[in-house]
């Protein structure tokens, strides 16, 4: 144990002489309290360190105590479906123990003491173990079983001796041993800023299924890619992000609150218990992990808050999963750089961010991607940061810096959130280089996908030019085929592309369900363009049947209902067909 | 109670004073500052090292010598004797009395800064306010437990429309009514007696407890004013069980005394100056709302700002947005074409409108009317728009109609007297009414069973 004592304090950042002993990034107690803090900056003797809990009251002089170990978390069957704040302490302990406020020096496991868990072993006495092996298994929830793993940590290969025999076991106590003595239980931890080894980064084959036509259509996210959702207030971040944790097809969520609202955290601990996983039938929240530091809560504990969640995604993927992270927001998380920088007196960059943003920013989301697991599996980690940009400008350095490390940008566009037409997504600002990597997989899914995806972004181009037209001179003045246009892009936006989040149908969507709308849409505009070209006018065609099923479609057929389709089809095929043989008679 | 009290400064610069400290104090501590005169003003710790103390004074430092000041340590935080008999007093800015009574007996003192509500504790608000005000209820619904801001400009009728707001908030089917909290931050004194008089008017003032820090206080009093507000709302709420609506205004001073302070003290300037913890330091007072679990209080903020040369990106509507459930935006055309309340349809929103409308709630319609609504509005404005290039003659019917559209709705829905308290039926029946000079087909965001239920027989 090394002891030093406080000798300045400033806000939440706070230097100590007498630890010369500590490393950088090392995790101290501080004061009477003994709240947790995290050593920033090492010079001679003197430490500066970052306070993540409120130090009103700490004065100079108090002492101050490290164990020489960096920040960490604690890994290991439990931490599924619970709620922990920016450095790991488990929100409902703290409730229970010190009511609604949270209180400084308030200290909980991360992982619930004398549960017991039931153990299998899969690995054989005598078997050669090293680091990553399979030792046994957990079942942590109904559907998620939880392989525990030999840490990372673990050098060189060793000889199993021992076993325990199937049975419950709590995550402290030993369920292997080596020939050399090493021991191992169902837990470990791991130093947050660490990311966890693999062995190798693997290529992106299959699309993180989101539900959300806009995005698996239009802009698709593979499993292990990164993406950024950019807007100003009010344009639907955190609502995208909600339906992103509720509907991709991920085995593992993980949400970070992250200098962001209360009441949303509160909403998904209320909503998430609630909501089926379509695929597996049970309660989303059994395979969410939540983070939630809020703008009110410390705001040292929101920087690490990211490499908190991160941590502990890895952890999954190590088993070979597929996580995804929702960090909201990134722009948050920054802020606290920034306030934490200002305080350090260091030389600031571009609006008094540290120079060293970018490099953060790279940091964190190399931790995502696709790998091969040191224990032979392949896992992934897909991470989708929220931005908000001050006065939703997009030049800001966090939106400019996130866009150089992610490869989806997904921009929300405050005219469309304006007129309520969520996810408010733009097809012209938004794009996915993933687009071209997951061609494959989507042709063996549904052929279509890549035609009428083409057809349909070309459509909405067309109409973004005309748009301009219509401004100077209004829509009247084009010509019916070029009306036709505005038509087509009117259904898509309005029947494919907006989905309602709260409309049980709407919600959710499978693939083969966002293709069938999409090339309803782009049929229709075919057809009716030989019609309009055949000398009808667009009146006769605006007027259809057709042209309000097509747009209603959307929230009429459920995804278990496809073949219904068919009828809408023939109902364009009918009317259709009438009107040309009228006119090409 | 006496703490360790110093003699002499070694630094007085604006507001913060420097002194040179023999003994142990704590960080964030009170002290009091007797002048050569032996007027006491108040401060706090903000920085300390190993022999030195800055101290922020909530105050003027005018006349403060460096040699005949003391100092004396108070070895607690800032903090606000909390009781019921609050309510109907009349406090500082700095949370002391003055309307000439003592402070209300009691014995729990609570720290202004408050604990942050843990997230877990938090019980999601999705009680429905009906304000009387169809721009409000209709399409943007205050809920209780809400942090809803109104962003205005000068001269927008921002008090008339709180005030309207504070007569008329009621929980339909409940009597129980609120009580209030009203903090005014650096607003002129006229300002404070306008909410002086409506709370008298309405026969409210015995359950108004307010805290005003006038246009002449020293301006960093302002800092301390919302959270003395605060604090006394969360007893009420959390510790008494009485919904409490908070009205703080204005939130563009208090930023202001915020940037003055960051700025004396030197500090790395984010945008337009404003420190770059403005975004945690708004946050750590709006947070300060909502409901918790097991209680049954709760705190409605209704935080007023004015939006310097209205405009709504500036960095502090901006990082407020970003904070509240929504925003109440007031837009100066319409209040130039003479509507009131001139809520701005676009801009507006209501976060927590979704959970806290619907059947039950309000109306089965509300949802997909409101949707409808924006939707109509958002394109009638850009017809608007054409109609300044081309002229009216050239819009095709349609467009036509939903220029129609706008008017009527701004006349009929948005449009309502001071006095005038709207039922919330009544709200959605006008918006029904304009969405009528619509084509049914045009209604792509309502169900066709609330079509053929709402909608009323037209011509049309």
């Amino acid at each position: 144990m090394i002891e030093g004592r406080i000798v300045k304090i400033n806000g939440p950042i706070i230097q100590a002489e007498g630890m010369g002993a500590c490393g950088l990034y090392d995790v101290v107690e501080a004061g009477e309290r003994r709240l947790i803090g995290e050593i920033i900056r090492l010079n001679r003797n003197l430490a500066t360190i970052q306070i993540y809990e409120d130090n009103t009251g700490m004065r100079v002089g108090e002492r101050i105590l490290s164990e020489g170990r960096p920040l960490s978390v604690r890994v290991g069957p439990g931490l599924m479906g619970r709620i922990y704040d920016g450095i790991q302490r488990p929100l409902k302990d703290l409730y229970a123990m010190s009511g609604t406020g949270l209180k400084p020096g308030v200290k909980s496991d991360a992982l619930e003491q004398g549960k017991t868990w039931d153990f299998v072993a899969d690995a054989d006495e005598g078997s050669l173990i090293r680091a990553g092996s399979l030792l046994g298994h957990v079942r942590e929830t109904e559907r998620l079983d939880h392989k525990v793993l030999v840490p990372p940590s673990f050098a060189g290969e060793e000889r199993l001796v021992w076993t325990a025999p199937a049975g419950s076991y709590t995550v402290d106590e030993v369920v292997a041993r080596g020939e050399k003595g090493s021991q191992f239980s169902m837990s470990h931890i791991w130093p947050v800023r660490k990311p966890r080894p693999f062995i190798r980064k693997l290529g992106m084959t299959e699309p993180l299924l989101t539900g959300q036509r806009v995005i698996d259509i239009f802009f698709p996210i593979s499993k292990g890619g990164s993406a950024a959702i950019p807007g100003g207030f009010g344009t639907g971040k955190t609502m995208t992000q909600h339906a992103l944790a509720r509907w991709s097809d991920a085995d593992i969520i993980v949400y970070i609150g992250c200098g962001e609202r209360g009441n949303e955290m509160t909403d998904v601990l209320r909503e998430f218990p609630k909501v089926v996983d379509p695929r597996t039938g049970r309660s989303i929240m059994e395979r969410t992990i939540l983070i939630a530091n809020t703008s009110n809560m410390p705001v040292a504990a929101r920087e690490v808050s990211i490499y908190t969640g991160v941590t502990l995604a890895e952890y999954y993927r190590d088993m070979g999963y597929h996580v995804a992270i929702m960090a909201d927001s990134t722009s948050r998380w920054a802020e606290a750089l920034r306030e934490l920088s200002g305080r350090l007196e260091e030389m600031p960059a571009e609006e008094g961010f540290p120079a060293y943003l970018p490099t953060r920013l790279a940091e964190f989301y190399e931790r995502g991607g696709r790998v091969s697991t040191l224990g032979g599996d392949t896992g992934s980690i897909s991470i989708i940061g929220a931005v908000s940009p001050p006065g939703g400008d997009f030049s800001e350095p966090v939106t400019q810096h996130t866009k150089r490390f992610i490869r989806c940008f997904w921009a929300l566009d405050r005219e469309l959130a304006d007129a309520r037409h969520y996810p408010a997504i733009s097809w012209i600002d938004s794009y996915s280089e993933y687009a071209e990597e997951l061609r494959d997989w989507w042709q063996h899914i549904n052929p279509d996908w890549l035609e009428v995806r083409t057809q349909a972004l070309d459509l909405l181009k067309r109409e973004e030019r005309l748009a301009q037209i219509v401004k100077l001179i209004g829509p009247d003045a084009l010509p019916d085929n070029q009306r036709l246009v505005l038509l087509c892009a009117d259904m898509i936006k309005n029947g494919f592309l907006q989905q309602n989040a709260y409309d049980d149908i709407d919600m959710y969507s499978v693939p083969e369900k966002q293709v069938l709308i999409l090339r309803l849409i782009m049929t229709f505009y075919r057809r009716s363009l030989e019609i309009i070209q055949a000398g009808a006018p667009l009146v006769r065609i605006r007027s259809l049947e057709s042209v309000e099923r097509i747009s209603r479609v959307k929230s009429r057929i459920p995804n278990d209902r496809l073949e219904e389709f068919r009828d809408v089809e023939a109902l364009l095929e009918g009317e259709l067909g009438k009107l040309k043989k009228e006119y090409s008679a | 109670m006496r703490g360790l009290e110093f003699k002499g400064l070694n630094t007085v610069s604006g507001p913060i004073i420097i002194l040179r400290r023999k003994e142990n104090v704590g960080f964030g501590e009170i002290v009091t500052i007797r002048d050569r005169e032996g007027a006491e003003k108040t401060g706090r710790v903000i920085e300390l090292s190993d022999d030195y103390a800055a101290i922020q004074v909530y105050g003027p430092t005018t006349g403060l010598s460096t040699d005949e000041t003391s100092v004396e340590f108070l070895e607690k935080p800032l903090e606000l004797v909390v009781s019921e008999d609050m309510l109907g007093r009349v406090y500082d800015g700095l949370g002391r009395p003055m309307d000439g009574f003592s402070p209300p007996f009691s014995s729990t003192f609570l720290d202004i800064n408050g604990d942050p509500i843990n997230p877990y504790a938090r019980e999601y608000p999705r009680d429905f306010i009906q304000t009387g005000i169809s721009a409000i209820d209709g399409m943007n619904t205050l809920i209780r437990g809400q942090k809803l801001p109104i962003f205005s400009g000068s001269g927008l009728p921002h008090n008339r429309l709180a005030a309207q707001i504070i007569r008329q908030a009621k929980i339909r089917g409940q009597d129980e009514s609120f009580v209030m909290v009203f903090a005014a931050m650096g607003v002129k004194y006229d300002v404070a007696r306008f909410f002086i008089d409506t709370f008298e008017e309405g026969g409210v003032l015995s359950k108004v407890a307010m805290f005003l820090s006038l246009a002449d206080s020293p301006s960093i009093e302002r800092l301390i004013t919302p959270r003395c507000a605060l604090t006394a709302a969360e007893y009420l709420a959390f510790s008494l069980g009485k919904h409490v609506l908070v009205v703080l205004t204005d939130m563009t001073n208090y930023c202001e005394a915020l940037r003055e302070v960051s700025s004396i003290r030197g500090e790395i300037p984010s945008r337009k100056g404003y420190p770059g913890y403005l975004y945690s330091d708004l946050a750590s007072l709006y947070e300060r709302a909502g409901k918790v679990s097991g209680g049954q209080g709760s705190i409605t903020q209704i935080p007023i700002l004015t939006m310097p040369n209205d405009d709504i990106s500036h960095p502090i509507p901006d990082l407020t947005g970003y904070i509240t459930e929504g925003q109440i935006v007031l837009s100066r055309e319409l209040f130039q074409k003479g509507i009131y309340p001139p809520v701005a349809g676009l801009p507006s929103l209501s976060r927590l409108m979704k959970d806290g409308i619907g059947p039950g709630m309000t109306r089965e319609d509300h949802k997909d009317l409101s949707s409808q609504l924006f939707a109509a509005y958002s394109r009638a404005k850009s017809v608007r728009n054409l109609v300044a290039i081309i002229g009216e003659e050239e819009l095709s019917p349609l467009d036509k109609s939903y220029l129609s559209f706008g008017d009527v709705f701004e006349k009929k829905f948005l449009s309502q007297g001071e006095m005038e308290d709207r039922t919330i039926e009544e709200t959605l029946d006008r918006g029904w009414d304009s969405l009528s000079v619509l084509p049914r087909d045009e209604l792509y965001r309502i169900k066709t069973e609330l079509i053929e239920k709402y909608m009323p027989m037209t011509e049309n």
